[in-house]
């Protein structure tokens, strides 16, 4: 998972997307509540929010009837109501909420492990497998459709593996902390001012080592641990951002 | 070198219009035909439809009126887009931040034609490799596109144009914000691309008088073709209206080899 987050995160920072994980979180959490009241295992419903508000979003953004944030806008803040409207109906603000909420590792179950293992391979291998045409979109829209690339295939493609991937990182950093999970890393790699392949390469380190440096502390001192990996990334981006100055 | 026809048009334009909100028709009836190694330069005022025209050839725009064909295949189902490279206006398309260097955008040029799964090959390098040669900028490969000059930015976009041995470049207003010295070894690039490789050139440009000295012909764009003439002609007929500078208007004048 924390190889995933920046692999997607590089796509959507460097095409202005990065709002997208943070809406896609939140429609998570509205499939999370539908989940705990229809008693579904809660990363498979907000799985499905996740990928058909992704699609929505989409459709929204390229039938150019509303602006690309303003999209954003409506599902942020629909989903939001929509969670907070299905919790009210299941009176039900227990703790395993709030372990989707902020993320833990110690409630994640055999079954989950499995789910976010069978994603993450179907994510690595589209991201594999579209790794050239992204590329090329998200410098060069314009160009990249003169070459013949499937430009609107790409974006869905790109928007749907946002989506899963924001699922995917739900039981461990928690709905209110995947996008930092998805655009800190990038944003830090970006300071060094390197090739994409070496930039890419930079956000999978710093994204790798805060998530297990932050998994061991939340352990050691029992701390929350998607709030530890967060604020371990911001350090390191703060840091890159001071040296990078000079 | 291939040998060229210039009898053969590879592209033709027939009474097309356009316009962007299906109303006010940016293009009306534009007919035109552009033949193998051609250097055109399209020019008019702002707001002509100089860019739209490109746009249509390049089925980024889809006309409400008319029809498109490329090498004789209409432009619905033509499938052969490496045939073609295209430079966009850098300003409007380019994030100087984007963490690629000049290989890996030239490299871009060469996606489209692999399949999904398919990794960079040797002959990709030696395609990448050749663009940049041509271009003279080979030593620049390890920079970062957006640490180079404007000048030098331009040619980068030329070798991922040039990356697929294309039969003709699209390039839309390619030297504004670039300085006199440069433009000069621009256009002498172009003159190279076409009298040496045989390319197709098609060029936007305001700057009409320049465009006078390097292209073949020039086609004044007015929403419809207003004229087609060779530079000399141009000067001629401007001349002969007494007018001077930019907005420069010739009666409808066809005229083909």
């Amino acid at each position: 998972m924390a190889v995933i987050a920046p692999a997607i995160g590089i796509f959507l920072v460097l095409k202005r997307y990065s709002l997208i994980a943070d809406t896609l979180s939140h429609v998570s959490l509205a499939g999370i509540a539908l989940g705990l009241l229809l008693g579904i295992n809660p990363i498979l419903t907000a799985l499905g929010a996740a990928v058909v508000a992704s699609l929505g979003i989409e459709r929204l953004r390229t039938s150019k009837k509303v602006y690309g944030e303003s999209a954003l806008a409506l599902f942020l803040s629909g989903s939001l109501a929509l969670a907070v409207v299905i919790l009210s109906l299941t009176h039900n603000f227990n703790a395993n909420l709030f372990s989707y909420l902020f993320g833990s590792i110690v409630t994640v179950t055999a079954t989950d492990v499995w789910i976010i293992l069978a994603l993450a391979v179907i994510v690595i291998g589209m991201l594999g497998a579209f790794y050239k045409s992204l590329v090329y979109v998200a410098f060069d829209e314009e160009a990249a459709k003169v070459s013949g690339v499937p430009v609107r295939r790409v974006n869905t493609v790109l928007i749907v593996l946002a989506a899963l991937t924001v699922a995917l990182a739900i039981p461990i950093v928690g709905v209110l902390l995947i996008a930092a999970l998805i655009v800190i890393p990038v944003v830090t790699a970006l300071q060094l001012r390197k090739s994409f392949t070496v930039t890419l390469i930079y956000a999978e380190i710093f994204s790798i080592s805060s998530v297990i440096a932050g998994i061991l502390a939340s352990f050691y001192f029992n701390l929350s641990t998607g709030g530890t990996i967060v604020l371990i990334m911001l350090a390191i981006f703060i840091v890159t951002l001071v040296l990078g100055k000079k | 070198m291939y040998k060229l026809d210039h009898t053969k048009n590879i592209i033709e334009v027939e009474n097309v219009s356009f316009a962007y909100d299906g109303k006010n028709n940016v293009l009306e009836h534009m007919t035109l035909d552009i033949h193998q190694g051609d250097y055109i330069g399209f020019v008019g005022p702002n707001g002509a439809g100089k860019t739209t025209l490109l746009k249509v050839m390049l089925k980024l725009l889809i006309p409400q009126k008319g029809s498109v064909k490329l090498f004789g295949v209409d432009i619905n189902n033509f499938n052969d887009w490496q045939k073609i490279g295209y430079v966009p206006q850098k300003a409007v398309n380019f994030d100087a931040n984007f963490p690629a260097n000049v290989f890996e955008v030239v490299m871009m040029g060469r996606y489209s034609n692999k399949n999904f799964f398919q990794k960079t090959t040797s002959t990709d390098v030696v395609a990448v490799k050749d663009a940049l040669e041509k271009v003279g900028m080979w030593e620049y490969k390890n920079k970062l596109i957006g640490d180079l000059s404007g000048g030098q930015q331009q040619r980068i976009f030329i070798a991922r144009a040039l990356v697929n041995d294309p039969e003709v470049i699209f390039l839309d207003e390619p030297t504004t914000g670039v300085d006199q010295k440069t433009q000069d070894s621009f256009y002498a690039l172009l003159q190279k691309l076409n009298k040496e490789l045989g390319i197709t050139l098609v060029l936007v440009s305001h700057d009409i008088l320049r465009l006078t000295r390097e292209v073949m012909h020039i086609a004044c764009v007015d929403k419809t073709l207003t004229c087609h003439v060779s530079p000399d002609e141009y000067l001629r007929e401007s001349k002969s209206l007494n007018v001077r500078g930019e907005d420069v208007k010739i009666i409808t004048h066809h005229h083909h080899d």
